[in-house]
């Protein structure tokens, strides 16, 4: 957890490109984006509706739906490029090694199965030869770590509360003990009381389990709450990546300092909330050069023309002092696509 | 500051739909949902008052029943003195132009077979007020102070090409175009993206000012009440359990319930991470509420004769009521 960027990345996303064709034209959701997910790391990717963060989370185990395609880049889990892999490798893959949980624990659960046939399926799927009572052990184990009472196994989805539900599913997900949990927007239908209770189960699975954590949401509580590292999205681009305190505390990229700035937070009177300009843009035109710049407050001449690339900032924030500047060393891993920060056209 | 709206006793029933075979089983008897149970409160004019609360606490429908959309079961809404009960259907329907409500999910609140301008300005047809020509106008000069521009490109707009911060804008744009004076605004950025969502509430800020309303503002958020609301009460399971002056809410919270809401609230500064105490269990069922204090199953603090009776809310500093028998 102190060093914000981990020596042996389980996961590589390397120029990861997705797009989705339509009737006008090609939304690239995802493009050229690479990340790395570090071992019993907890990395959040937060981003607005329509950046890309959803495709990109789906795509590391191929479930981006057609007619959503990966048209380029690599993602290696181990070394082994998981978009080259035969179909019946990912298979095995999938809930064995790396797992999802998403939003809404109901569509994920059958309801007309018994809890206890939803996790026998799931092990059998990956270990055939596993008895009932072995399998129905292990599910009342798993359930017993994530706080669900056993009997619960013996239940329908529509029995459980909302909480139970979530903790089911992602009991569900952690049975064949993966390394890797893709979360994608985990706590969007749970209460604040119950989200609490979630929050704390995921920083506990981190350390007990020693699970790798991708968080995929635009609530940025929650991403504060559970990340080491934050990649910010925005229009299928990353825009910065850092440790989570340097990203709060001195966001580089005028579209991170609006994102973080315009949230209320409980603990802060404020006077007046930061506001952003204009909306994300069409994906299936987006603007030139670097794709914030109609609404960036210091937008400048090179910003329409060219992309600025993911690269460390060589220079302080123009907004930053001297006195806030970086301790040594504090900025590693840290990474900008802004042309305020000295990359070289 | 005077009171627009006296609430007493409010409370609303709604009976549970039954299943033939439920029918066999228990007989004649009737359950129900005590989705508001006997709340008292003010609105002062002027103020945003702020109902927050967890899913199923009866505030959304708290709010529908102060406009009667949704008929009371029992107790008394006073709008400016007069009794709503009392007030016969034609004035009703005429006053309900001065009284606005904005949903949380504006693209199931638009109809998508009407352009921006039909919609915004459908309320004034509705209340039959100006002839086309006037109400086109009215709808171009409201479009522009609610920053939706160029208005008269935006007119002929349909909700489907707008995006969700100007699908909120009508939205308003529309509940206010009949200038009204109060305005329920429903949980109205629960849907919206987070740099949206600024806009929405410091537009709502300024709207205040300008068109000197009064809100009901509903909501989940407490770090969005906090920001918005002069007063805020505290819902749990259909009652009042704690009403404050904001301030005094949030920096001396009295109910155990108030307390275990704001600690769980996240913080958006990995500085300030911590172990939560998190309160056990999930809000109970409506239709068999905990006896006594319904939060008694999840207080930490609860006694013995917590179960017994309801806790009556009283006031323990001047504005500042609370609904725990510790207090």
């Amino acid at each position: 957890m102190d060093s914000p960027v981990s020596a042996e990345p389980i996961l590589q996303i390397q120029n990861l490109s997705i797009a989705y064709p339509i009737a006008i034209g090609t939304v690239r959701a995802v493009e050229q984006v690479s990340l790395e997910l570090g071992d019993a790391e907890a990395l959040g990717l937060v981003g607005e509706s329509g950046c890309g963060k959803s495709t990109l989370g789906l795509s590391i185990l191929r479930l981006v739906r057609p007619p959503g395609r990966i048209t380029g880049g690599r993602i290696l889990y181990h070394g082994r490029d998981l978009l080259a892999m035969p179909e019946r490798e990912i298979r095995a893959l999938r809930g064995k090694n790396i797992t999802m949980a998403f939003q809404n624990p109901l569509t994920s659960l059958n309801p007309l199965y018994r809890i206890d046939r939803q996790f026998l399926e799931t092990i059998r799927q990956h270990e055939p030869a596993v008895t009932r009572p072995q399998a129905l052990q292990r599910a009342e184990k798993v359930l017993e770590s994530l706080g669900v009472e056993p009997q619960r196994l013996y239940e329908y989805p529509h029995q459980l509360s909302g909480g139970m539900r979530q903790r089911v599913m992602l009991a569900l997900g952690l049975v064949m003990n993966p390394d890797i949990l893709v979360a994608d927007e985990p706590t969007t239908a749970l209460d604040v009381i119950v989200e609490a209770g979630f929050i704390d189960l995921l920083n506990s699975l981190r350390r007990d389990w020693r699970l790798s954590i991708l968080l995929i949401t635009h609530n940025l509580g929650l991403v504060a709450e559970i990340a080491d590292r934050i990649a910010v999205m925005y229009a299928g681009r990353l825009v910065e990546v850092g440790a989570a305190e340097q990203v709060f505390h001195r966001p580089l990229h005028p579209y991170t300092q609006g994102l973080i700035h315009c949230v209320p937070n409980i603990r802060v009177d404020q006077e007046r909330l930061a506001t952003m300009g204009g909306s994300p843009p069409d994906l299936v035109e987006p603007p030139s050069g670097c794709r914030f710049h109609p609404r960036c407050p210091q937008v400048m001449e090179i910003c329409p023309r060219r992309e600025p690339p993911l690269a460390s900032p060589l220079i302080p924030s123009p907004i930053e002092s001297a006195a806030e500047a970086a301790p040594q060393g504090g900025e590693a891993g840290r990474q900008v696509a802004c042309w305020l920060y000295g990359a070289r056209p | 500051m005077s009171a627009m709206f006296r609430v007493r006793s409010l409370s609303k029933l709604f009976p549970v739909e039954r299943s033939f075979v439920d029918l066999l089983l228990a007989g004649s008897r009737r359950s129900f949902v005590h989705a508001v149970d006997e709340v008292s409160f003010d609105i002062h004019e002027g103020e945003v008052l702020g109902l927050a609360g967890e899913s199923g606490s009866g505030k959304s429908t708290t709010g529908r029943l102060i406009l009667r959309l949704v008929e009371p079961s029992s107790g008394s809404i006073e709008y400016r003195g007069r009794d709503l009960k009392n007030i016969p259907r034609r004035e009703m329907e005429r006053l309900r132009a001065r009284l606005q409500i904005v949903f949380q999910d504006p693209n199931s609140s638009l109809s998508p077979r009407m352009s921006v301008g039909q919609a915004i300005g459908h309320p004034l047809a509705v209340h039959r007020l100006g002839d086309a020509r006037e109400r086109r106008e009215r709808v171009l000069e409201l479009m522009e102070k609610i920053g939706l521009t160029p208005a008269s490109f935006l007119y002929r707009k349909y909700p489907h090409q707008l995006s969700g911060g100007q699908c909120q804008r009508v939205v308003l744009a529309r509940a206010l175009i009949t200038n009204p004076e109060f305005i329920v605004a429903d949980e109205p950025i629960a849907m919206a993206d987070v740099s949206v969502r600024a806009l929405i509430l410091e537009l709502m800020l300024r709207l205040k000012e300008e068109f000197r309303l009064t809100y009901l503002f509903i909501t989940h958020d407490l770090a969005t009440a906090k920001y918005l609301c002069s007063r805020v009460a505290i819902m749990y399971l259909g009652r009042i359990v704690e009403l404050a002056e904001r301030r005094e809410l949030f920096s001396r919270p009295h109910h155990p319930y108030t307390k275990a809401l704001l600690a769980a609230v996240p913080i958006p500064d990995p500085a300030q991470r911590r172990q939560h105490e998190v309160v056990r269990g999930e809000i109970p069922s409506a239709i068999h509420p905990p006896p006594g204090c319904h939060f008694h199953p999840r207080c930490p603090y609860a006694m013995p004769r917590c179960r017994e009776g309801r806790p009556p809310l009283r006031e323990l500093a001047p504005g500042h009521f609370s609904a725990c028998l510790l207090d």
